[in-house]
């Protein structure tokens, strides 16, 4: 972060946190909630990519919805381009809405299957009101068809007549239309085989440095976070639990819980050096979170005060934040020594 | 070479007629796998791999599905040659299956230890509350905290790790010759990826059970396998050792493959490498190596035909490249 000093940021969000209501006894007039998202904040900066990852149930499909206001968020501040997103109405938040975009995980869920893809990147254009004529409209459409890499001679077809990798295709052609500042990606290539994983997180790329664009870039797949991220955030059960540039994060991971995540992921290189850090049980349930800090059912590192305490999420210097108890100036230093062994050893 | 072979298909070749059209989406595929070794079988989505596993357990729907060809030999004999009561009787006991997503192979209206006694009690002839101590003891073994607790829960009442413990609790609860797992850790997370991969490592050695491990994840494939088969469209074409894969991947698909994913260590201000086009759809195979068109190294004779399979430096590829033509065929 520390480099963007001095520039102003596109996205700003403080204290975001989206409860949904749980079903609770009959009659009863307490209210039990799901904390999906609790308490989160983060800025983004114009053509930075803030990769978010996490577990399922982790909340960062809720944040990166939260943050269009698909989902109603249900406290905190969004600020974007310096005007508050939270509070606008109707036709200030559709207008600003133009200017961010998304693409869903599922190519084959997201896409209506009785447009033809033509319709389908034009809709953005024309609820926007973009053009005047048709004709623009079209010649936008069959632009941004080339952009990423479909023959416009596909104008008239139907979703079902393409692959999952040329439907995520239109998805990003449908995000790009209007040419947004920001888009928030969600998972958009956990479906896709490895082949055509990479196909489309080079174009991605491709985009963001022709066009410009910001994304928050959601993902359980650490190796795709850490290829196209600038900066990362680590979340665990709607909690933000690490933050750090992308470099920093992979090179000297604070939280235990990311230690653990670096650690699990299989590397396709026979008689891997690296140790694994098994975690014990299951992720507890949003509804019922364990007591203090979040992680302390799972952690190899848990003490007594982790039960009972809430770790604050600590800036560590360089923009690296940490939520836990055991890192920072005083014992982290050792930690890191320890956990940097462990994972040599 | 010759070490006790628990399972050995030859010449493969599973057929569907569909609406859609004729494919062919296993053809002519051969491999073995060795008493207590495991198998890696890795492709991307449409290779045949699971229709080659499904073919071994005689669970393919016939028709749409035929077996036009080929043997599967299982302890020396031919499994495509028993009939429905025979397979019944391997299926489950001597060879076992995990699919990918547990919440779909686990019966929702039955409790985890009915499911679990029901094979019991099929195969091992146990009473039943032989079947009960033994499941339970099953359930410690793939490490589920409170297992008699657990057992008389619902699968609904798990969560997805837990629930593909369960699975591999009843895979292995007849102790099985063969265990085939296809994607067993596909629909999990990580840190729960971690963990199933470790039980799946420990029960293989504690119990001596063959593996046949299907996935999509070079990952997971270096971690657990001993020999690796590369599938593309519904035919090998590669198959060597875990450590000869790894080393120098020789077949440009595997290549390619390897190189793709973006790595934890690598370069990421560089452009991942990829391999251009897709998968070719089946009424639309191209007359030559299937490959060929997302080959950045084809040359005019692998547009003619389809390459076999060949020896070089002690693997099967089936590659020009590795072949006298190639020398002769330059551009």
């Amino acid at each position: 972060m520390n480099e963007h000093t001095g520039q102003v940021p596109l996205l700003e969000v403080r204290h975001l946190r989206k409860l949904f209501p749980a079903k609770s006894a009959f009659l009863s007039r307490e209210k039990t909630y799901i904390k999906a998202v609790d308490d989160v904040s983060f800025t983004l900066m114009p053509k930075e990519t803030l990769g978010v990852v996490g577990e399922s149930g982790c909340g960062k499909s809720t944040m990166g919805r939260s943050v269009l206001r698909l989902i109603e968020p249900t406290s905190g501040e969004i600020l974007y381009k310096g005007e508050d997103f939270t509070k606008a109405k109707e036709a200030t938040l559709r207008k600003m809405r133009s200017d961010m975009q998304i693409i869903f995980q599922d190519p084959y869920a997201s896409l209506n299957p009785r447009m033809t893809v033509g319709e389908i990147i034009a809709e953005p254009l024309n609820i926007q009101k973009r053009y005047a004529t048709r004709e623009e409209t079209r010649e936008q459409v069959i632009r941004v068809m080339k952009v990423v890499g479909l023959n416009p001679k596909y104008y008239n077809r139907y979703p079902h007549e393409f692959s999952g990798g040329q439907r995520q295709r239109i998805g990003i052609a449908r995000a790009i239309a209007l040419s947004p500042s920001l888009i928030v990606c969600d998972e958009p290539v956990s479906a896709l085989d490895v082949s055509i994983q990479s196909q489309v997180l080079n174009l991605l790329r491709d985009l963001q440095e022709s066009m410009g664009m910001a994304y928050i870039f959601i993902s359980h797949n650490l190796s795709v976070i850490k290829h196209i991220s600038d900066r990362v955030m680590v979340m665990y059960l709607g909690h933000v639990v690490e933050m750090a540039d992308k470099k920093d994060l992979f090179a000297t991971p604070c939280h235990p819980y990311t230690q653990a995540l670096l650690s699990a992921i299989p590397v396709p290189e026979r008689h891997s050096k690296r140790k694994k850090i098994l975690l014990q049980g299951d992720l507890p349930s949003p509804a019922n979170p364990p007591s203090g800090c979040i992680f302390h059912t799972r952690c190899f590192m848990a003490a007594d005060i982790c039960s009972v305490e809430k770790p604050e999420l600590r800036d560590l210097g360089n923009g690296h934040f940490c939520a836990c108890h055991f890192c920072g100036n005083c014992a982290g230093k050792e930690t890191k020594k320890e956990s940097k062994r462990n994972m040599e050893s | 070479m010759m070490e006790d072979k628990i399972l050995e298909v030859k010449h493969l070749k599973t057929y569907f007629h569909t609406d859609a059209g004729f494919s062919k989406a296993v053809d002519d595929v051969s491999f073995s796998v060795e008493k207590g070794k495991t198998l890696g079988i890795v492709g991307e989505s449409g290779c045949g791999k699971s229709i080659t596993s499904l073919s071994i357990m005689g669970l393919v729907e016939i028709p749409p599905g035929e077996i036009a060809g080929g043997e599967i030999l299982f302890e020396g004999e031919d499994l495509l040659k028993k009939n429905e009561d025979e397979m019944r009787k391997i299926r489950g006991k001597k060879i076992a299956m995990i699919f990918q997503e547990p919440m779909t192979s686990l019966n929702p209206v039955f409790t985890v230890g009915e499911q679990i006694m029901e094979a019991l009690m099929l195969h091992e002839k146990m009473t039943k509350r032989q079947a009960r101590e033994k499941g339970i003891e099953m359930l410690k073994m793939v490490k589920i905290p409170l297992p008699e607790k657990r057992f008389d829960e619902y699968p609904h009442q798990l969560s997805g790790g837990m629930r593909q413990r369960v699975m591999i609790a009843m895979a292995l609860c007849c102790s099985p010759e063969l265990l085939i797992c296809d994607e067993p850790t596909t629909a999990l997370d990580v840190t729960i990826q971690a963990q199933i991969l470790d039980l799946i490592i420990e029960l293989k050695e504690k119990t001596g059970t063959s593996v046949m491990m299907i996935t999509h994840d070079l990952g997971v494939i270096a971690e657990v396998a001993d020999d690796v088969m590369v599938m593309y469209a519904g035919k090998v074409v590669e198959k060597a050792t875990c450590d000869q894969i790894f080393e120098k991947p020789m077949h440009p698909y595997t290549y390619g493959l390897m190189h793709c994913i973006p790595k934890l260590d690598g370069d990421d201000s560089e452009r991942l490498s990829v391999i251009e086009g897709m998968v070719p759809s089946f009424d639309d195979m191209p007359k030559g190596c299937a490959f060929c068109p997302r080959c950045s190294e084809a040359r005019a004779i692998c547009q003619e035909r389809m390459p076999e399979l060949v020896n070089a430096e002690g693997r099967l590829v089936r590659c020009f490249k590795y072949t006298q033509e190639w020398k002769e065929n330059v551009e």
